[in-house]
């Protein structure tokens, strides 16, 4: 963070003194489309809610602060927000992409980006010496890293990947839906760009779908500042203001989750029937190979506490099977590799106690 | 059914579970899912999300097409439908389209290499003209905006047809209360729903309809992979706005007729343009297609200072961008909705530093023409 204040300070007052003429401690949702002009060629600075709204505004400011961003940018999805980045690049640009990242994402990468040109090479960007092999190519202009990743969890050396991409001119962009500012700043490390689905942790209670870029300078703001007015996958007022609700509570939220996650990861790599749990040790997100992959609809069906849904980052706890769920537009050949199989679930921990969590589980394994 | 009707329960206008008389705002994100082998009818709010899905299916009813699809805003919306194309395709579109598509066109998708051509589609020869081997669809807007020129939709739809590409329509002004181009031949129609289809300037949201299910397949692929979808809050308020678009849109062409009229014989006034004025190149045909002429009546003023002065003085309409709520708003389209495209070729589009938009909205028409005339007068 730029200034001094602690983030939890910052986040408990997000949009607190968002409106001076009455005080109110919480931003009004400024469901508006246009504004009236004080007079002709003078602006109140919004025009029209699909360049700049209030509401949307103080959630922007918000995430630019508590990232020491120059400015962000929300948008109606995460995928919203990451097509954003895509259009930084033009056609005959490479990009590397960690390979085990959110199946939405590769789709987006496979079946948007591809076709116009963009073309993604998919590697493990936990491994920094792979990557800087890879970006020895000089029409690759962009690295973009998810870490830790989703589903398997693997963590990148950001400083590292910041490094190589300086010095080779390649911009560096990172997911950070799964450990949110608050737990990891990509743009400290040297990223230029970061980007996130709000839907998950930052929003925090699987109510809202949204999506954010931060920027670190004020060349890559005008750029994507640009693609979100003129393009327009915008996020709405109602949204945003949830979104900045759910951001007070993050810091809180994030420590809970992450202390039960732990508790939850020791658990299962003690259990008979698991082979194998990903958890990085930290975040609140775990995911685990159960040794008899028949056991996996029993599990889907019989879970109580948890829910059975896609998503995650949200206060309640959710199950999840990566395979047919969140990644299931994958290549299948990809996916075998990757180790993403039919024994294969993911957790979202929410704020529900660890120990029913825990009891949820045990019946069912 | 009537399409006063229609707009009342157009859609799932009932919450199926429990009778409520609105659909709930399912301001969710994911759905439990009861059984990994049965996955249920809702999976993530990205891909299909109940509020929404009400409201799409209202629109694709009122627009009588197969598909409705709701988007964050009539850009994005539009910028979707542009992703069905691929690089070296090629689109006609009508030289005065709104400066938003116009910049997406010129600035973005240009480098995507979606190619274009702007010609003035009133005259068929020219569209017929500008057609290539590569080309894959017309792009029409009518009435456009701003001068609200009048294309005609079955001679587009034919020739289209003929060249077997695509025949779509922005339908924003008039909404499918007044105009249903689908019935004309259309395969995609889109909506800066924003506008009338909201009708409340408490929103911004866009909305495409397809005629048949391929289009709207491939489209709802484009909506879940780019994800510029519409948030649950604004689809609800859509459908609410929605109820009394009937009632609205009569009201506000009415006044908008009287504003026109009255327009024409002020001293101050150069040219009205309104598609309901016996003087409108385009009012045969509109007439033949269209069920009104809508609200928007732009007009051309006598030169640059009275102009700046009636946008200065003017106290009942607000002074914005946008159109189509129940409030009027007078907006400078050379400083504002077509401040995107290059002054000499908005000149050469009749879009003049004299000429200003006016959206009529709920008010009084003597209230409107009263406060008109005082700031045409001061």
């Amino acid at each position: 963070m730029a200034n001094e204040i602690k983030m939890e300070t910052r986040l408990a007052q997000a949009g607190s003194r968002g409106d001076p003429r009455t005080g109110a401690l919480t931003m009004p949702i400024y469901q508006t489309a246009s504004f009236a002009h004080p007079e002709l060629g003078r602006s109140t600075g919004f025009d029209y809610s699909r360049t700049a709204n209030p509401t949307r505004l103080a959630l922007e400011t918000t995430l630019a602060e508590i990232e020491g961003g120059d400015r962000a940018f929300a948008f109606g999805s995460g995928l919203a927000a990451i097509d954003a980045v895509l259009r930084l690049f033009a056609p005959g640009d490479k990009i590397v992409v960690t390979e085990d990242l959110y199946g939405g994402t590769f789709r987006l990468f496979a079946q948007v980006a591809r076709p116009i040109g963009i073309e993604p090479v998919f590697v493990d960007t936990s491994d920094t010496d792979l990557v800087a092999r890879t970006l020895s190519d000089s029409s690759v202009k962009g690295l973009f890293v998810e870490s830790p990743t989703n589903p398997l969890l693997k963590v990148a050396d950001l400083g590292a990947l910041a490094e190589l991409c300086r010095a080779r001119g390649v911009r560096f962009i990172v997911d950070n839906t799964f450990l949110t500012p608050y737990l990891q700043q990509p743009l400290a490390w040297g990223a230029d760009l970061t980007v996130y689905s709000a839907t998950k942790y930052l929003a925090g209670h699987n109510d809202v779908v949204a999506g954010a870029v931060v920027t670190s300078t004020s060349e890559l703001s005008g750029l994507i500042g640009f693609y979100q007015n003129a393009v327009g996958a915008i996020l709405g007022p109602m949204d945003a203001w949830l979104t900045l609700r759910g951001l007070k509570t993050l810091p809180l939220r994030l420590r809970y989750q992450q202390e039960s996650a732990r508790q939850i990861a020791e658990w299962l790599r003690e259990h008979p029937r698991i082979d194998r749990v990903y958890y990085p040790g930290f975040g609140g997100m775990i995911s685990f190979d159960v040794h008899d992959p028949e056991r996996v609809e029993a599990i889907l069906k019989g879970v109580n506490v948890f829910l059975f849904a896609e998503s995650l980052g949200g206060v309640e706890s959710l199950i999840t099977y990566p395979l047919v769920q969140t990644h299931a537009d994958m290549d299948p050949e990809l996916l075998v590799r990757l180790g993403i199989g039919n024994r294969l679930l993911r957790l979202s921990i929410g704020i529900e106690h660890p120990d029913d969590l825990i009891s949820d589980l045990e019946a069912l394994l | 059914m009537k399409s006063e009707t229609q707009v009342v329960h157009a859609g799932r206008d009932r919450d199926p579970y429990t009778g409520a008389s609105s659909i709930p705002i399912y301001q969710t994100s994911t759905f439990a899912q009861p059984d990994p082998a049965h996955p249920g009818p809702y999976d993530y709010s990205r891909s299909g999300n109940p509020t929404r899905e009400a409201l799409e299916q209202a629109l694709a009813e009122l627009e009588g097409g197969a598909v409705g699809l709701a988007f964050a805003s009539g850009m994005a919306a539009i910028s979707s439908v542009f992703m069905l194309f691929k690089p070296g395709d090629h689109i006609v579109v009508t030289h005065d389209v709104y400066g938003g598509t116009y910049r997406a066109l010129t600035t973005l998708f240009a480098r995507w290499r979606l190619d274009h051509t702007f010609v003035d589609m009133t005259q068929p020869t020219l569209v017929r003209a500008a057609i290539r081997p590569e080309t894959v669809a017309l792009f029409v807007e009518t009435p456009a905006n701003p001068l609200l020129q009048i294309t005609d939709l079955r001679v587009m739809a034919a020739i289209a047809a003929e060249h077997q590409i695509l025949a779509m329509v922005d339908n924003t002004f008039l909404t499918p209360y007044l105009q249903k181009p689908i019935a004309f031949g259309f395969d995609i129609v889109m909506h800066s729903v924003t506008k009338f289809l909201g009708g409340h300037s408490d929103l911004v949201a866009g909305a495409v309809v397809t005629r048949d299910d391929d289009w709207g397949c491939r489209l709802k692929a484009v909506q879940n992979t780019f994800g510029a979808i519409l948030g649950p809050q604004d689809a609800w308020l859509t459908l609410r706005g929605i109820k009394t678009l009937a009632a609205r849109m009569e009201a506000q062409q009415r006044t908008a007729a009287r504003v026109a009229e009255w327009l024409v014989d002020h001293p101050r006034v150069k040219q009205v343009y309104f598609p309901g004025l016996p003087s409108h190149p385009g009012r045969e045909i509109n007439e033949s297609q269209a069920a009104g002429p809508g609200a928007i009546v732009s007009f051309e003023l006598v030169d640059r200072p009275t102009t700046l002065n009636l946008l200065k003085r003017v106290e009942l309409s607000l002074v914005a961008v946008s159109l189509g709520g129940c409030e009027s708003i007078l907006s400078y389209p050379v400083m504002m909705s077509h401040a995107g495209i290059p002054r000499p070729e908005r000149l050469a589009r009749g879009i003049t530093d004299e000429l200003v938009r006016l959206s009529v909205g709920l008010e009084a028409a003597e209230d409107l023409i009263a406060d008109l005339e005082k700031a045409l007068n001061d």
